[in-house]
């Protein structure tokens, strides 16, 4: 062993190829089964893709930093679970790229968010967070009342349609239409936008004023339907719970 | 010296092609995107190459030719550079760490305006010192050590520079970026489609540089301090490309989403992240440890077996590690259990280099207590011990059900990086610029010793802060009460932080206060230069003369 490598050490390429191949033994046996075992994940009937609005506020959500602070995964452990709700499971962040899983909680979780507070409490918290909860450290995104850029709506569909998350060629077509009638439940375009996403999204003035498309009615939009894309966690949970 | 004088006619004429091309790249950026951060980056690439064009086209023809003796002589004008790169990006990406730290405990000072909020400095923090800090004293440390241990001159003078220019460049960008919001929320991933393949050619650059270089050495054997500099190269260049597979929305657009999603995302995510830890924080610094510790020490290194055994055993375990970063997550079972098992395999190879170069001070320990600059290499070595045996009990599943999500994971992080990283650093740079600068010492002598107060006790508070906090975040988390209820809300658990955070703000102070030292110590030294050459420090292999 010691002679071979005493040899090894006068190739530099020789050692260059034995780095790389050393290297790359760990990745592909952990990594190359979870695209190949079924398992792994499975997608629920009743999934569906975050609607336009909700990708923009996801988009802002990145764009604030907010996963530096916020996980959005909660473990299988009783207090997670007592404290957040149903662990999560793989499928819900099957169309999530990235995914936004997190490494620290400086505040809480945020997978099961979704209808936990109303729209009037996330607009107060993110305004100034100290208004609704005195300690907290959270810092305020007074800015997010701008008008949403909606220039690359479409294509942001479009861009995760190809990398096969199932948006169709309807709800690409009608993005823009789908981002503006998701806050404005008073006007016409909220039928077509629940017939491409289904009935359960939550369409209403998140900011409290319909007339204007701003940062903030994206990111609670997207806040509120955390935890809400399918029900398959809470339906193995009420399994498990006869 | 400065770049142009220590390039030749037609280097400084291939520099300026050089240039002009990335000044056309700017442009081209610039507009393609017309707006945002994509064309403000396209504009720095402009004002760059436009700067670059005018420095060597001033000096394409009037100025003398350096002299033939320089082959004789290693190149290090460019690892000068790179030492001053270093210093800055650790008094900017350390400064911005102590601001972040004294935002959790008064969050009432943020700013009001978007660039400045927590979320978007927190990665100016983390790409400034592990890409700026740690990578320009990488790559500058890789030049100096590997001339040195291949007693040959660098195989060219161009590719160094576009190798630290386009490098830092790729870090402005991605600081600037951050603060424009552009990210796409990878850990230690964040910088857009565009910097990233920006940076797949300068990394490309760098490994054939290197393997030239390592072609010309006038020794059989490569020493193993350049192992690891290649590991990092190679390995650092598999896990970018992998882990930054991206479709852009458009081209102009400057935005993009991975390729990799759910589950997968996430085990790719970490299998990049974990090994961004052992490649580029891990391997390369104990390249230079390897390196720098026996000079100072004046020691050949205690084991040549041990340090194979090191080697191998990192380069193998280390990737299949990622996984621990994942415990009880929706990442399945069996992917969790091995990395936690090669976790643990791996403080193995850890504790086998730490010993080794703490073995190898056996004989000298006076020099250690007279020596500064040999001190923060033996400390390095001690914490690099302390925070493998850490990472390898914190990839325990149980363990981790605690530790995880809390403070204690920060604690263990700088644990590794000022301790170790930031440590090894210091000392290689102490070591380096009295030398580089044609001096027998530092201009302060006295302020390395405060330096290494103030760093040592700096880190001490830090760490044992962020263990208290994360500790007791964990328990208060999973406490209940004798109803079976949750006993702590999560709010009252942030409130249970506030003194930790305050205490870990002063020891980030501390620091930082350190780094700034040494910052202004190395400037005193580079403005009074002295001529010394150590006639021994020269290479072997000595090219023809053109
Ligand atoms: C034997 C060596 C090591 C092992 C097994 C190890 C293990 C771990 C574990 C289990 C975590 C926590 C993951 C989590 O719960 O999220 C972690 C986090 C981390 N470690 Fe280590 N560690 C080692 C050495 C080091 C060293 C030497 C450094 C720095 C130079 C370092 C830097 C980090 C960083 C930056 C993170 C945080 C990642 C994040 O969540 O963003 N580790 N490590
Ligand atoms: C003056 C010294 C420093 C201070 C005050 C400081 C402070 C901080 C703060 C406040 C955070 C955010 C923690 C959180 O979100 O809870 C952080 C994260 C981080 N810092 Fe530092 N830092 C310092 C030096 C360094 C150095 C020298 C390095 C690397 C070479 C480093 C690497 C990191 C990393 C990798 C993280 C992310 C940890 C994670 O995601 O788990 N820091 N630091």
């Amino acid at each position: 062993m010691l002679k071979l490598h005493y040899n090894l050490e006068k190739v530099s390429m020789g050692l260059v190829g034995a780095i790389i191949a050393v290297a790359s033994v760990g990745g592909l046996v952990e990594i190359a089964p979870l695209f190949t075992i079924e398992q792994t994940v499975v997608i629920p009937d009743d999934m569906r893709p975050h609607t336009p609005l909700e990708l923009a506020g996801r988009e802002i959500y990145i764009r604030e930093g907010c996963y530096a602070c916020h996980s959005q995964m909660v473990r299988s452990l009783a207090d997670e679970v007592d404290r957040y709700g149903p662990y999560s499971l793989s499928s819900e962040s099957a169309y999530d790229h990235p995914m936004l899983w997190g490494s620290k909680r400086t505040g809480p979780d945020l997978a099961r968010l979704g209808g936990k507070y109303s729209d009037d409490w996330h607009v107060a918290h993110l305004m100034d967070p100290r208004a609704v909860i005195p300690v907290s450290i959270m810092p305020a995104y007074p800015w997010l009342t701008r008008s949403l850029d909606t220039d690359l709506i479409a294509e942001n569909l479009a861009t995760l349609a190809r990398l096969g998350v199932p948006y169709d060629e309807a709800m690409i077509d009608n993005a823009m239409a789908d981002a503006r009638a998701q806050s404005q439940p008073e006007a016409d375009g909220a039928d077509g936008l629940r017939d491409r996403y289904g009935d359960d999204i939550t369409v209403r003035a998140f900011d409290g004023d319909p007339s204007r498309l701003t940062e903030m009615d994206a990111l609670v939009a997207y806040l509120q339907s955390l935890g809400t894309l399918t029900d398959a966690a809470h339906e193995m949970f009420a399994e498990d719970k006869p | 010296m400065t770049m142009t004088a220590t390039l030749t006619s037609t280097e400084r004429r291939i520099g300026f092609a050089i240039s002009a091309a990335l000044a056309v790249l700017g442009l081209t950026m610039a507009a393609v995107a017309k707006s945002g951060p994509m064309a403000v980056h396209g504009a720095m690439a402009l004002v760059l190459g436009v700067a670059l064009v005018f420095h060597l086209g001033g000096a394409l023809y009037d100025h003398p030719e350096p002299s033939n003796r320089r082959h004789a002589e290693y190149y290090d004008a460019p690892t000068r550079f790179g030492i001053v790169m270093t210093l800055i990006w650790a008094v900017v990406g350390m400064g911005v760490g102590v601001w972040l730290a004294a935002l959790m405990y008064w969050p009432e000072a943020t700013p009001l305006w978007p660039g400045t909020s927590y979320g978007r400095l927190r990665p100016v923090h983390t790409s400034g010192v592990i890409f700026g800090f740690g990578g320009n004293a990488l790559i500058a440390t890789s030049f100096y050590v590997l001339q040195r241990t291949s007693r040959a001159r660098l195989a060219d003078a161009v590719s160094p520079w576009f190798v630290l220019i386009g490098f830092n460049l790729f870090c402005a960008w991605a600081a600037t970026g951050y603060l424009m919001g552009q990210t796409q929320s990878k850990e230690y991933a964040e910088p857009e489609w565009y910097a990233d393949l920006w940076l797949v050619v300068v990394w490309v650059t760098y490994f054939v540089l290197y393997i030239r270089t390592l072609a010309r050495r006038a020794e059989p054997h490569i020493y193993v301090a350049n192992w690891y500099y290649m590991a990092f190269i190679l390995v650092v260049a598999m896990l970018h490309i992998v882990n930054n597979l991206a479709l852009p929305v458009t081209w102009g657009s400057g935005e993009s989403f991975t390729i990799w999603s759910g589950v997968q995302d996430a085990m790719i995510q970490w299998w990049y992240g974990h090994n961004a830890v052992a490649f580029f924080l891990t391997a390369g610094f104990l390249g230079m440890l390897y390196y720098f510790l026996p000079v100072r020490a004046q020691r050949p290194i205690w084991s040549y077996r041990l340090s194979i055994l090191s080697f191998w055993g990192i380069v193998f375990f280390y990737m299949w590690a990622g996984s621990h970063h994942l415990h009880y997550t929706a990442l399945p079972y069996w992917v969790q259990t091995l990395g936690m098992t090669f976790s643990i395999m791996l403080l193995v190879p850890s504790w086998a280099s730490a010993g080794n170069a703490i073995a190898t001070l056996n004989g000298a320990w006076h020099k250690v207590r007279d020596d500064a600059v040999l001190r923060f290499m033996f400390v390095a070595a001690v914490f690099y011990g302390l925070s493998t045996f850490e990472g390898s009990f914190l990839a325990i599943r149980p363990v981790n059900a605690l530790s995880h999500y809390t403070d204690w994971t920060v604690g263990h992080v700088h644990s590794g990086t000022l301790g170790w990283v930031a440590m090894i650093v210091f000392g290689a740079i102490y070591s380096m610029v009295p030398k580089l600068w044609g001096r027998d010492d530092m201009a302060w002598p006295k302020a390395v010793e405060w330096h290494f107060w103030l760093a040592i006790t700096g880190t001490l508070i830090y760490v044992v802060s962020l263990w208290n906090a994360g500790i007791t975040q964990g328990l208060m988390w999973r406490a209940y009460d004798e109803g079976g209820a949750l006993s702590y809300s999560f709010i009252e658990s942030v409130e249970a932080m506030l003194p930790y955070y305050a205490a870990r703000t002063l020891g980030g102070a501390l620091f930082l206060a350190g780094a700034v030292l040494c910052a202004l110590n190395c400037g005193a030294t580079m403005r009074a230069a002295g001529d010394q050459v150590d006639e021994a420090d020269r290479p072997l292999y000595t090219q023809p003369a053109e």
